[in-house]
């Protein structure tokens, strides 16, 4: 990709602790212009106090912020022209929609604000944006929940921010409709063109909308990267863990070779020598006759539910939930038949 | 087999369907008719009765009779007083209330929970000995009427006096009206403000005020309908000079003495009705606030 010519956002070694718990611990990292970037991590991870960091509404203990060069921290929340979009909307609900809308223009100095008709024919033009059009004269508290949080985008949008930050925007959406805003909000995001953070604790949103993704755990920053390569190479057992369903197998490495149970295979490049700890994905996972290669494996029980088969096998003296597509299941794969299993793509970890 | 053999749902559901009336909503909680019952019963006895006995009193001198007691100067001049210093000291309360109510919920400081109980007092105080230290206060040799003489100021024995007894008493409802309110906003709104660019000014004035309009009427309402029938704290500090600082209520107390019990319910009829008149006004007005944000 690009050189660092078009570094939108830096972050460099934000540090934040409220009283004694450290909510954020040197945490560097940086955006490029019109990227999309999620901040993924579980609750308490750090990663809604950085975002709160980078609006101006939490000042970090240590650190710097900078956008296009320009010293972030030192500019007040109401001048850093950031869109932030909150969980819970966040709307006034005393204002129309498009009050609500007009607000940040409305808000600007006299000889900063646009005339009334231009108010009037931007607030046009974002509900349309968010595909509202109609909705303008209504109250908040008319409107279903995606819609509020598409106004609240909107009035994010108006003040032509620079860069869009959203706490969990879906966070309090049904399922169906999160689904629906997360493919719209991306081809927003194309269209607006903006630095946009997002964050999330849902890894499948993240890994579906962002162009990277940061993990934050404890207020660390664990491993920055694109979705899929952040997926296929999880730096630590945590993110292995956190991105999907985990089964986790004690093996050794010696030289290349890697061991797990009775089965030898060329361990990764870079593999950790000694006793290791494997992480590999339930439905990554090859069948093969009790003649064949792989680990000796036991099948225990096999539910079928819909086009998903979820498999219990006993493998090396350990029961191991394993997945696969029905489909596609080898027929020797049945309760209280043995067979070989070979997880495909097995991460090794320095055993802890 | 015979119909009534087979239990039909549909035969079954319809007849109650049917019955039900339309001023009734269906709901989860049993017992309407009886709480409606004991509700109704329980206002006529304690409200309603009794109201009636006072609209019906002041007949007995005949409409001109009635009209006479109520264009007399000194009654004229005593309600005007009542309702425009109860007015006044309600409006007054409402910005000092939410200072206060701002205060107590926006800072943390020490003496915090001691300064929210000291709202009630006035509240709780018997009002004679609230009237008589407020007397003792403001008299021109009181410890404040002092420095309020020297400035030209007659505070206790004139319509100011009356108007700080009024304040004192209606404070604790415009600060408990507003309080709960502004614990209750959410915080992510005025954050969401300052994003877009709103300062500190515009920020409370456009959307933390107008968040808590409702609230404040309501405080402003009962602080209101208080100030109108005090009479133990007002007295005290009134004077109560006939034309100049003499409430309705003590007028009504007068014409009592005197056996003039139509004349006094004629005082009492009006002002119940003008009290009732303003409290509609005013819930209209927070009626409308209200719904802004919520239908």
């Amino acid at each position: 990709m690009a050189g660092s010519t078009d570094l939108a956002l830096e972050i460099r070694g934000i540090s934040k602790a409220y009283g004694r718990f450290p909510a954020l611990k040197n945490v560097s990292l940086q955006a490029k212009e019109k990227e999309f970037l999620a901040l993924l991590g579980p609750s308490g991870s750090g990663k809604t106090t950085l975002l709160r960091v980078l609006a101006g509404l939490e000042h970090p203990d240590e650190g710097e912020v900078r956008f296009g060069g320009e010293d972030f921290l030192a500019l007040p929340v109401r001048r850093r022209k950031v869109g932030m979009v909150f969980q819970h909307y966040a709307l006034f609900r005393h204002m129309t929609v498009a009050q609500n809308i007009a607000f940040g223009l409305t808000v600007r100095k006299a000889s900063e604000r646009p005339s009334k008709s231009e108010i009037t024919d931007r607030v046009a033009d974002l509900l349309s944006l968010v595909q509202l059009d109609d909705l303008g004269k209504r109250y908040p508290s008319q409107l279903s929940g995606g819609q509020r949080q598409r106004v609240a985008l909107a009035r994010a949008l108006a003040i032509e921010p620079k860069m869009l930050l959203l706490d969990e925007p879906f966070g309090a959406l049904d399922a169906q409709v999160r689904r629906e805003l997360r493919r719209w909000l991306r081809e927003l995001h194309d269209r607006a063109g903006v630095t946009t953070v997002f964050v999330t604790h849902d890894q499948e949103e993240a890994l579906d909308l962002a162009d990277r993704v940061a993990i934050l755990s404890e207020g660390e920053l664990i491993q920055l990267g694109a979705p899929n390569a952040v997926y296929e190479a999880p730096a630590t057992p945590f993110v292995f863990d956190f991105l999907g369903a985990a089964c986790r197998m004690p093996g050794t490495v010696v030289g290349d070779r890697l061991t797990i149970g009775d089965w030898e295979t060329q361990a990764s490049k870079g593999a950790p020598q000694g006793v290791v700890e494997v992480f590999f994905r339930p439905d990554e996972v090859a069948f093969a006759p009790a003649d064949g290669a792989g680990l000796a494996a036991e099948i225990r029980a096999v539910a079928q539910r819909g086009p998903d088969v979820r498999i219990e096998a006993m493998v090396n003296g350990q029961l191991l939930e394993l997945q696969a597509h029905g489909p596609t299941l080898p027929i020797g794969v049945g309760e209280g038949l043995s067979v070989r299993i070979r997880p495909m793509r097995p991460q090794v970890y320095a055993a802890s | 087999m015979t119909d009534r053999a087979v239990p039909n749902p549909i035969v079954r559901v319809a007849p109650y369907r049917a019955r039900r009336s339309r001023w009734k909503e269906p709901s989860i909680l049993p017992g309407f008719p009886l709480a409606m019952g004991i509700t109704l019963t329980y206002l006529g006895l304690i409200v309603i009765v009794p109201l009636t006995m006072l609209m019906l009193r002041p007949w007995e001198l005949g409409l001109d009779g009635v009209i006479g007691v109520l264009t007399d100067e000194r009654v004229a001049a005593a309600l005007k007083l009542s309702f425009g210093l109860s007015f006044l000291a309600a409006l007054a309360n409402a910005p000092l209330g939410l200072l206060i109510a701002w205060t107590l919920t926006r800072y943390r400081f020490p003496g915090r929970r001691l300064l929210d109980a000291l709202v009630d007092l006035p509240f709780a105080l018997p009002t004679a000995v609230a009237g008589i230290a407020l007397t003792a206060l403001y008299a021109p040799n009181g410890p404040l009427g002092i420095w309020a003489a020297k400035i030209g100021l007659k505070t206790a024995y004139s319509p100011l006096g009356i108007f700080i007894a009024l304040v004192f008493i209606g404070l604790p409802f415009v600060v408990r009206s507003i309080q709960p309110v502004l614990e209750d906003l959410d915080h992510e709104v005025e954050e969401a403000a300052q994003t877009l660019g709103a300062s500190d000014f515009q920020r409370v004035w456009r959307v933390v005020i107008p968040a808590i309009t409702p609230a404040m009427i309501s405080g402003l309402s009962l602080a209101f309908a208080r100030a109108v029938g005090e009479y133990g704290s007002v007295i005290f500090i009134a004077g109560n000079l006939p034309m100049k600082t003499e409430i309705a209520p003590l007028l009504i107390v007068i014409k009592l003495e005197q056996f003039d019990y139509a004349a006094a319910s004629a005082i009492g009829a009006a002002m119940l009705a003008v009290a009732f008149g303003s409290l509609i006004v005013l819930n209209v007005i927070q009626m409308r606030f209200a719904r802004k944000g919520r239908v």
